[in-house]
């Protein structure tokens, strides 16, 4: 094995050439049935090299069995796993050039720091001096030098974190696995690790998929997401790809805060659309192949819609009169719960752009609720 | 206020356990330890202490244990115990340890019955299963019959377990046979303690890491049940090396073990003296196992906060 310069870059150059249309890791019609039950259902996507790929779903909808048989833990029932265009079918995990960084990190508790790092790396056979540069080196990469020989249990929850990830780049995996990597850290802590832990997995160069149940970790850290429900991904595509154009109602509702409106198509031309629903007609600045009179669901998020005590220059569509039930206040922006003639209720947010206004909106008064034709996604699924 | 009411219910709660240990271990000891160093007269013993004339006078009689120091035979019955004991402890650990593994790794419904059919031979009384292998073990007994039969009797000759092809009973080897099977128990159910609780996902940790399954067997699972392993082999080791029912019942003429000799002081020679020095010696000797055991008790609970 040739002596790595610079101990950090996971991937071994050279061996790149194996797929040739950029897939670097290719899932192809993946399947996997537990008894009757099927945990991952048809299940294909590639993936590039270097791309971070973020598996997003409610628990049980079968990410976490999909890292799994990508770790070698799960046998596909049927399907194929090619990596760098070798086929995974057969090999068993300690023979995969794939490396998972655990959920709650599953650190040896009766090995130190150090030699939980030199563990994958002794199972090579690889030279002691050469074991010591490269645990150093992660070490380093991890910021964890002073703690070398402590035991997990001595850390605290992000520093065994940061030795979960030194453990699982070790080796310079050619695909990182990461199993829900923050779950077990509080919330300020995973906002600070989430951009380290890019920033390690850039720096690396090492191509990654993630398993979460947390949107915020996945649209910080991926570059792209499925959305997986079912055993399906009901679509993939960049955070912002997924937030602004969500293609069914249940990626709207998952992926942030949404107002989601059943309504009919009433008019349906070439540049724009009209919708009714109930309390408020939709006027939405693009066409939609369906036909009039069909069944469909606007979803509008709460910081497009703009509240304000005038009404609107056109109040014929895009608008509607609401008394306000609720209001949240967050810090940098407070979300209104806003109730419709109907009785159906539209939240909407405005961001706290002034420490202190005297003609604040309140509780009981009545606003009225404007948005742009270019504020909706219309859903017929 | 809470704090101050729970207090003297602590040290209650500790002082039962240690009034147990005062009353039922270190005072019995204490006089056993008295009458090692006490002359016999015809029926009692001389007191150690004496008061005559104002004068406080200890007498103590060393004699015994010189004797003891002096004559090799007791050295080489205490020898052949830690052996014996050694031997069985192996042979309980080869044995108990794929058991309690495979106990551990059964699917959780049908645990609890596991270590039910461990403990069942308990309900049997131990002297009727231990005088059951004297006929498995004579000649003509089923497994004296396996084991002639397959010629591994030539092996244990080979080993110096028995002394003849085809003669198995009052040996080496049925000795530590039957104080194998009788602590058996004791040693499967600490392993399987500790092998139950492991966590399953350092296994796949280990071989996501390049470990082969037998690689991950002996540096995760072995080490991480390294505390049953001590708990067990003590709890085994320790009362064979006194165990005085199996070697009478099973062992040989040459199967020299503590206890025999023991009860040989009290019952055979009346010389309570010798019989206590003997035995206080032995407790001496499994105090140093015992220590050892419970400084890496220590460790593994500081390990395990």
């Amino acid at each position: 094995m040739a002596q790595n310069e610079a101990p950090v870059h996971a991937v071994p150059a050279g061996e790149a050439d194996g797929a040739e249309d950029g897939a670097f890791l290719r899932i192809d019609d993946l399947v996997k049935e537990f008894g009757g039950y099927r945990a991952v259902d048809h299940v294909s996507v590639d993936i590039a090299k270097g791309e971070i790929f973020a598996l997003l779903g409610p628990s049980g909808c079968g990410k976490s069995t999909l890292l799994r048989m990508l770790a070698g833990f799960e046998v596909p029932t049927s399907g194929r796993i090619l990596l760098d265009g070798r086929d995974l079918a057969s090999a068993p995990p300690y023979e995969r050039p794939i490396n998972m960084m655990f959920q709650s990190y599953a650190l040896f508790p009766h090995l130190s720091v150090w030699e939980n790092i030199a563990f994958g790396l002794k199972r090579e056979g690889r030279p002691k001096a050469e074991i010591a540069d490269r645990v150093e080196a992660m070490l380093k990469l991890v910021q964890l030098g002073r703690f070398a020989q402590r035991k997990p249990h001595q850390l605290s929850g992000g520093q065994q974190q940061r030795v979960a990830l030194a453990r699982s780049l070790a080796r310079q995996p050619q695909l990182l696995l990461l199993d829900e990597p923050l779950g077990a850290l509080d919330k300020k802590l995973r906002e600070q690790t989430q951009i380290e832990l890019v920033n390690i997995i850039e720096q690396v160069g090492v191509t990654c998929v993630m398993v979460t149940h947390d949107q915020e970790e996945a649209m910080t850290m991926a570059q792209r997401i499925a959305v997986m429900r079912e055993g399906r991904f009901l679509q993939v595509g960049a955070p912002g790809d997924l937030y602004e154009t969500p293609g069914s109602r249940f990626v709207a509702d998952f992926i942030g805060n949404v107002n989601l409106m059943d309504g009919t198509l009433d008019v349906d031309a070439a540049d724009h659309c009209v919708i009714g629903c109930g309390d408020v007609r939709h006027y939405v600045g693009h066409g939609i192949t369906g036909t009039q009179g069909m069944a469909v669901t606007v979803a509008l998020r709460p910081e497009k819609v703009l509240i304000g005590r005038e009404p609107p220059q056109d109040t014929s569509h895009n608008a509607v009169r609401a008394t306000v039930k609720e209001k949240s206040y967050f810090g940098s922006f407070t979300v209104y719960h806003l109730s419709l003639p109907s009785g159906a209720m539209l939240k909407a947010s405005a961001a706290n752009v002034a420490r202190w206004r005297d003609d604040e909106i309140t509780w009981g008064e009545t606003v009225w609720a404007s948005w742009s034709p270019t504020a909706q996604v219309v859903l017929t699924q | 206020m809470r704090v101050r009411h729970l207090v003297p219910g602590r040290a209650l709660v500790i002082a039962l356990p240690m009034l147990f240990l005062l009353l039922f271990f270190l005072a019995p000891f204490f006089i056993v330890g008295k009458i090692s160093v006490s002359e016999m007269e015809t029926v009692t013993f001389k007191p150690v202490l004496t008061v005559v004339d104002g004068i406080l006078t200890l007498k103590l009689k060393l004699a015994n244990y010189a004797f003891l120091a002096a004559d090799d035979l007791y050295l080489k019955t205490y020898l052949s115990s830690i052996q014996y004991a050694a031997a069985t402890t192996a042979l309980c650990l080869l044995v108990g340890y794929p058991f309690a593994y495979f106990m551990a790794r059964a699917r959780p419904a049908v645990q609890p019955a596991l270590v039910m059919l461990v403990m069942l031979p308990f309900w049997t009384s131990f002297l009727l299963r231990v005088y059951a292998w004297r006929g498995l073990l004579a000649e003509g007994g089923w497994v004296a019959d396996i084991i002639v039969g397959t010629g591994l009797d030539g092996l244990l000759l080979q080993l110096g377990l028995i002394s003849a092809p085809g003669k198995l009973m009052h040996t080496p080897f049925s000795l530590v046979i039957g104080m194998s099977y009788t602590y058996l128990p004791f040693m499967v159910l600490p392993l399987y303690a500790s092998l139950a609780k492991m966590d399953l996902r350092l296994l796949e940790a280990a071989a996501d890491l390049g470990a082969t399954p037998w690689v991950a067997f002996w540096r995760v699972t072995v080490p991480l049940s390294r505390a049953g392993i001590i708990a067990g082999s003590m709890l085994v080791f320790i009362p064979c090396i006194g165990e005085f029912v199996i070697p009478e019942l099973l062992g040989g003429p040459e199967t020299l073990m503590i206890g025999r000799v023991i009860w040989d002081e009290f019952f055979s020679n009346n010389d309570w003296p010798m019989a206590s020095t003997v035995a206080v010696v032995m407790v001496l000797l499994i105090i140093v196992p015992l220590a050892v055991f419970s400084k890496y008790q220590a460790e593994a609970q500081e390990a395990a906060r």
